[in-house]
C-alpha cells in the first residue's frame, strides 16, 4: 500500500514545536528581557502559525492515514492557536506577578495546543491517544504552576490521579475495540463494524463505554467530573480559562472525529450512553452552579453544564448536528475566554475571585464590567450575543434527530443558568462598592484591547454568523468520511 | 409598495443608538439626553409614517415587506432559512405606532435620571430595539430573537434604577422584584422555544419564514398540542392568570419609563404573540383553546379588578388593572370573531397609552413625595392641577367613558364577547363597574378632599412632564374621537386572520 510521507503537513505542529522551544531558550538566555515580552513573543508566533495554517484550507490530505490534515483540522488548528495566543496574552500580568519559570509556563501552553491540534487530526486510535497524552501532561503541569500555593498544588494532583487513571480506561477502551475489530485506523473499525456479521458484541460495548469513560473524563462530562471544581479552582486563573475551553474543544474534536469516523455505523450502541451523560450533565452542572461562591468554582460548574449542551450533539450525531455542535462550542469558546479575561483583569487589580468581591466593578472599571455582562448573557443564551444562536441552532439540531427531550432540558437548564449568572451580574453593576475603594482602577491597555476584541467576536457570532457557519460546516463534512 | 428599509429602521436606529452611547463618557449626561431625546423623536416620526402609511385597502397584508438573508443553506437550513424579514400588517401597524409613542414619553420622562444615565438609556434602547423587532419580524426566529431582547435589559434596568418599597406588611426589594420578573418571563419563553422546535421539525421545510409556515397546513392533533406552549409561553408576559405575578411587582419596583414601557408595550408583545404564533400558525388549535383561554381571560378581568380595589400604593393599583384590562385583551382574542379580535387590538393601543401615562403621573410624584401611599395624599388637585387633570384624564380612559379609547376598545370586546359567551361579557362588564370603583376612590382619597399641608412643598409637573402627558393624552383622544384610522387597519387584517369568523 502506497502511504502518503509528505511531512509538510506538520509545518504548522513543527513550527509551535520550534516556537516553545525558542520562547524557553529565551528565558533561560536572555533573563534580562522583560517577562510579559515573553507572552507576546508566544502569542505572536502563534498568530503567525495559524496564519500559515491557513494554506491548507480545501486541500483534503492525510499524513499516512493516521493523521488529515483537512478542513476539520484547519479548523481546529486556527481555533486552538487563536486561544492560546489569547491565553497568553492575558497571562502576562499575572504570570509576572504570581508565577516563576514563564519560559516552561508559555511554552508548555504552545505544547499543549500541538496535542489538542493532533486531537482533531487523528485518524487513528494511538495518534488520538498520544495527542490527548500530550495535551493532559502539558496540563497537569501548568495546574499546579503555582508551587507555593497549596491550593494550586491539591487541584495539579487530583488532575494528575483522576487524569492517569482516565487514560488507563480510555486505553483499555481501545485494545478492546483493537480487538474486536483488528484495526487501529478509523476507517478500518468502520469498514470491520459495517462488515460484522455478530449482532450484540458485549466487548464492543464495554469498548465504548471505557472510551467513553475516558473522554468524558478529559471533557468534565457528568459522573467524570469530580476533578473540575477542585482543579478550576486551584489553577492559575488563566489556566482555568485555559482548561475550560481549548481542553474541553479538544476533547470533542477527538470525539467527533472518533465516533463520526469510526463508529456512526453503531450509532445505536452508543447513542444513548451520551444522551444520557448530556441530560445529567446539564442537569448537575447547572442546578450545582447555584450554590457557588467563588466565581471559578461557578465557571466549573456552569462549563459541566455546557459540556451537556455539546453532547447533546453528539448522541444524535450527523452532519447537521456537528455542525451546530463546532458553532456552539467556538461561541462558547469565544465568550468564556472573554469572561476569564474580564475575571483575570479583576483579580490582577484586586487580588480577589469571589463572587461578591464583584461589588461596585460598574464603578470602578466601567469596561469590564461591560463585558462580563455580555459574556454572562452570552453564556444564559441571550440574543445580541453568541449563546443564543448557537444554543438554538443546536437545540434544534438535537430536535431534527428526535431529541425532544434533550432540547427540552437544554432549555430549562438555561433558564436555570441565567439565575445565576445574574446574581454575578449583581453584584457588578447593583452592589455599591466596599467602603474606600470607590477609586477608578486602571486596566492594561493590553487587557482592554483583548476584552473589546473578544467581545467584538462575541458579538460578530450572535449577529452575523453565516461565513462561520458555513466554514464550520465544509469543516465538518470531513468527518463523516 | 413602501420601503422596508423604514421597517429596518425602527429596528437599526435604537440598536445604533445604544453602541454609539456606549462610546460617549460616563459624565457627559447631557449628551446622552439629548442624543436619545432626538433619537426618540425620529423614532416617533418614523412610528407615525409607518401607522399612517400603511395602505388600508390592499387587502390587510404585509406592507413596508423586506427581505434580508442571514443564514441559509447551512446545517439544516434551507434557501431563506433565517432570514430578516419584516412588514406590518394592520395589527402590527398600530402597535408600532405605540411603540413609538410610550418610548418617546420614555425617553422624555426620563430626562432626570442623574446614576448612570448612559447605561440606563443603553439598556432602554435595546429594551425598544427588541419590542419594535418582535412587531415588525415576519422570520420565527427573529420574532424570538427580538421577544428575548426586549426582556433581556430589564433585570439591570429595575435592579439598578428601580426603588425599594417598604409596605406595611411586606417588603418588596427592587432586586427581589427584578429577578421574579426575569426568570418567569424567560421560563415561559422556554414553551415558546419548544414550540418553535416542533414547528420547524413538523413543517420540515428548512425555514424559519413565517409565511412559508403559514401556508403549511399543520396536522390537527399537532396544533392541539402546540398550541398551548405558544398561548401560555406567550400569555405569562401579557400577565395572563395565575401566571402574572411578575407584573405588579415589577412595575412598584421599576424605574418610570420602564414601567411605562413594561405596560404600555411589552405586555403587548405577549398578546401579539398569540396571534401571531398562535392564531396565524395554529388556526385549528386555536379554535380548540380558546374557550379555555376565555375561561382564564375572565378571572383576569375579574380578579384584576377587585385586586386594584383593594390597593393603597398607585403602582400596585395601576398593576392589578393592567392584569385586569390586558384580561380584556385575551377575552377580545378568544372570542375568535372578527368584532372581538378588533377590540382586543384596538384595546393593546388603548391600553398601552392610557397606562403609560398612569405611570408617568405616579413617577412625578413619586419623585417629590417619595412616597405612592395613596392614602396619606389628599387634595392634591389645589397644588398640582395639572397633574390631576392628566391622571384623571387616564382614569376616565381605564374606566372606558365615550369619546376617551378605552369606550371603543372595550366596546368592542364586549360586542365579540356578548355574540359568543354571554356569561363572560357580563362578568366582563360587572369589572368595569370595579374599575369606576377603583377609580373613583383614588380620586377621592388623593386628588379631591382637604389639603394635607404635609404636602406643602409639591410642585406642580415640570414642563416635561406636561409635554409627555400631554402626547400621550392627545393619542387617548385621537383614538376616542376617530377611531377609523385604527379600526380600518385593524379589521382589514383581522377579517383574513385564519380561524377568525
Amino acid at each position: 500500500m502506497n502511504l502518503n510521507f509528505d511531512y509538510t503537513l506538520f509545518i504548522p505542529e513543527f513550527m509551535l514545536a520550534g516556537l516553545a522551544a525558542i520562547v524557553v531558550a529565551l528565558d533561560l538566555f536572555a533573563p534580562q528581557v522583560r517577562k510579559s515580552w515573553l507572552s507576546y513573543v508566544a502569542a505572536a508566533g502563534l498568530a503567525v502559525t495559524a496564519v500559515v495554517s491557513l494554506s491548507w484550507v480545501n486541500k483534503d490530505s492525510t499524513f499516512a492515514r493516521i493523521y488529515a490534515v483537512d478542513n476539520y483540522t484547519t479548523y481546529f488548528r486556527v481555533l486552538f492557536m487563536g486561544t492560546a495566543a489569547v491565553i497568553c496574552l492575558a497571562s502576562a500580568r499575572l504570570v509576572e506577578d504570581k508565577l516563576r519559570h514563564p519560559g516552561e509556563y508559555y511554552g508548555l501552553i504552545i505544547l499543549s495546543t500541538v496535542g489538542a491540534i493532533g486531537m482533531a487530526a487523528a485518524r487513528e486510535l494511538m495518534t488520538a491517544y498520544l495527542s490527548l497524552e500530550l495535551l493532559s501532561f502539558s496540563l497537569y503541569i501548568l495546574v499546579s504552576f503555582a508551587k507555593f500555593d497549596s491550593r494550586s498544588n491539591e487541584a495539579g494532583l487530583k488532575y494528575l490521579l483522576l487524569g492517569a487513571f482516565s487514560s488507563a480506561m480510555f486505553l483499555y477502551g481501545l485494545s478492546l475495540i483493537y480487538g474486536v475489530t483488528g484495526s487501529t485506523y478509523y476507517s478500518g473499525i468502520s469498514a470491520a463494524l459495517s462488515a460484522g456479521t455478530h449482532g450484540f458484541s458485549f466487548a464492543l460495548l464495554m469498548a465504548l463505554v471505557l472510551i467513553l469513560a475516558g473522554l468524558g473524563f478529559k471533557v468534565a462530562a457528568v459522573p467524570f467530573h469530580m476533578w473540575t471544581p477542585d482543579a478550576y479552582e486551584g489553577a492559575p486563573i488563566a489556566i482555568t480559562a485555559y482548561l475550560s475551553t481549548t481542553s474541553k474543544a479538544a476533547g470533542f474534536a477527538l470525539l467527533l472525529r472518533l465516533f463520526g469516523g469510526a463508529f456512526q455505523v453503531v450509532h445505536n450502541d452508543w447513542s444513548w450512553i451520551i444522551a444520557g451523560l448530556a441530560a445529567a450533565s446539564m442537569l448537575l452542572g447547572n442546578l450545582v452552579a447555584l450554590q457557588q461562591h467563588n466565581i471559578k468554582r461557578l465557571m466549573a460548574y456552569s462549563s459541566i453544564g455546557q459540556i451537556g449542551y455539546l453532547l447533546m450533539g453528539v448522541a444524535g450525531l450527523s452532519h447537521n448536528t456537528a455542525s451546530a455542535l463546532v458553532l456552539h462550542l467556538t461561541g462558547y469558546m469565544v465568550t468564556n475566554l472573554a469572561l476569564f479575561v474580564v475575571i483575570i483583569a479583576w483579580y490582577n487589580l484586586t487580588g480577589k475571585e469571589e463572587i461578591t468581591d464583584f461589588r461596585g466593578m460598574r464603578e470602578r472599571a466601567p469596561l469590564l464590567a461591560g463585558a462580563l455582562a455580555g459574556a454572562l448573557f452570552s453564556l444564559a443564551g441571550l440574543p445580541l450575543f453568541a449563546g443564543f444562536v448557537t444554543k438554538f441552532i443546536l437545540f434544534q439540531a438535537a430536535t431534527e434527530q428526535g431529541y425532544y427531550w434533550l432540547a427540552g432540558i437544554g432549555v430549562v437548564t438555561s433558564v436555570i443558568s441565567l439565575y445565576y449568572y445574574l446574581m454575578v451580574m449583581k453584584e457588578a453593576f447593583v452592589t455599591a462598592p466596599a467602603e474606600g475603594e470607590t477609586h477608578r482602577l486602571r486596566v492594561p491597555y493590553v487587557m482592554q484591547g483583548l476584552t473589546v476584541a473578544l467581545m467584538l467576536g462575541v458579538f460578530y457570532v450572535g449577529l452575523y454568523p453565516q461565513q462561520l457557519f458555513s466554514a464550520i460546516d465544509n469543516a465538518t463534512r470531513f468527518l463523516f468520511v | 409598495m413602501h420601503s422596508g428599509y423604514w421597517l429596518i429602521a425602527t429596528v437599526g436606529i435604537p440598536l445604533v443608538a445604544a453602541a454609539a452611547l456606549v462610546l460617549v463618557p460616563d459624565e457627559r449626561r447631557d449628551v446622552v439626553r439629548w442624543f436619545s431625546a432626538i433619537v426618540a423623536a425620529a423614532l416617533f416620526a418614523l412610528s407615525m409614517y409607518i401607522f399612517f402609511a400603511y395602505e388600508i385597502d390592499r387587502g390587510g397584508g404585509y406592507q413596508f415587506f423586506i427581505r434580508w438573508d442571514w443564514l441559509q443553506n447551512v446545517g439544516f437550513l434551507r434557501a431563506h432559512g433565517i432570514s430578516l424579514a419584516f412588514g406590518v400588517d394592520g395589527i402590527a401597524a398600530p402597535m408600532v405606532l405605540l411603540t413609538g409613542i410610550v418610548s418617546f414619553g420614555g425617553a422624555l420622562i426620563s430626562w432626570k435620571i442623574e446614576h448612570h444615565n448612559k447605561d440606563f438609556f443603553i439598556l432602554f434602547w435595546v429594551l425598544v430595539a427588541g419590542v419594535y423587532g418582535t412587531f415588525g419580524s415576519l422570520d420565527l426566529f427573529f420574532f424570538f430573537f427580538f421577544y428575548e431582547v426586549a426582556v433581556l435589559p430589564m433585570y439591570l434596568l429595575i435592579a439598578v434604577w428601580g426603588s425599594s418599597s417598604t409596605f406595611p406588611t411586606f417588603t418588596r426589594t427592587k432586586e427581589y422584584s427584578a429577578m421574579k420578573l426575569t426568570i418567569m418571563l424567560v421560563s415561559a419563553s422556554i414553551l415558546i422555544f419548544l414550540g418553535i422546535f416542533a414547528v420547524f421539525h413538523e413543517a420540515g421545510k428548512g425555514t424559519f419564514d413565517l409565511q412559508t409556515l403559514y401556508a403549511y397546513h399543520f396536522n390537527e392533533n399537532f396544533q392541539r398540542a402546540v398550541f398551548p406552549l405558544f398561548l401560555v409561553g406567550c400569555g405569562v408576559l401579557a400577565g395572563l392568570w395565575p401566571f402574572h405575578t411578575w407584573s405588579p411587582d415589577g412595575h412598584v419596583s421599576a424605574p418610570t419609563a420602564v414601567s411605562m414601557l413594561h405596560a404600555g408595550v411589552l405586555m403587548k408583545l405577549g398578546a401579539f404573540g398569540i396571534i401571531r404564533l398562535g392564531i396565524q400558525l395554529l388556526p385549528a388549535g386555536a379554535t380548540f383553546w380558546m374557550p379555555g383561554l376565555m375561561v382564564l381571560a375572565t378571572v383576569n378581568v375579574v380578579y384584576g379588578a377587585f385586586s386594584a380595589t383593594a390597593q393603597r400604593d398607585f403602582k400596585y393599583m395601576i398593576g392589578y388593572s393592567s392584569v385586569s384590562h390586558m384580561g380584556l385583551v385575551l377575552m377580545g382574542l378568544a372570542t375568535m370573531n372578527v368584532i372581538g379580535v378588533d377590540g382586543a387590538v384596538l384595546q393593546m393601543f388603548s391600553h398601552g397609552v392610557m397606562t403609560a401615562l398612569f405611570f408617568a403621573m405616579v413617577g412625578s410624584v413619586y419623585d417629590q413625595a417619595h412616597t405612592r401611599d395613596m392614602t396619606l395624599f389628599s387634595g392634591l388637585v389645589q397644588k398640582m392641577p395639572f397633574f390631576v387633570f392628566f391622571f384623571g384624564l387616564a382614569g376616565l380612559a381605564s374606566v372606558g367613558l365615550p369619546a376617551l379609547s378605552g369606550f371603543v376598545a372595550e366596546f368592542n370586546v364586549f360586542v365579540g364577547t356578548f355574540k359568543t359567551y354571554p356569561w363572560a361579557a357580563a362578568l366582563g362588564i360587572f369589572a368595569a363597574m370595579l374599575t369606576a370603583v377603583y377609580i373613583l376612590r383614588m380620586w377621592s382619597m388623593s386628588f379631591f378632599g382637604a389639603f394635607n399641608d404635609r404636602w406643602s412643598g409639591l410642585k406642580e409637573m415640570t414642563y416635561l412632564e406636561r409635554g409627555t402627558a400631554s402626547l400621550l393624552a392627545a393619542f387617548i383622544l385621537f383614538m376616542g374621537l376617530w377611531p377609523a384610522p385604527f379600526v380600518d387597519r385593524i379589521s382589514e387584517t383581522v377579517r383574513h386572520l385564519p380561524g377568525v369568523s
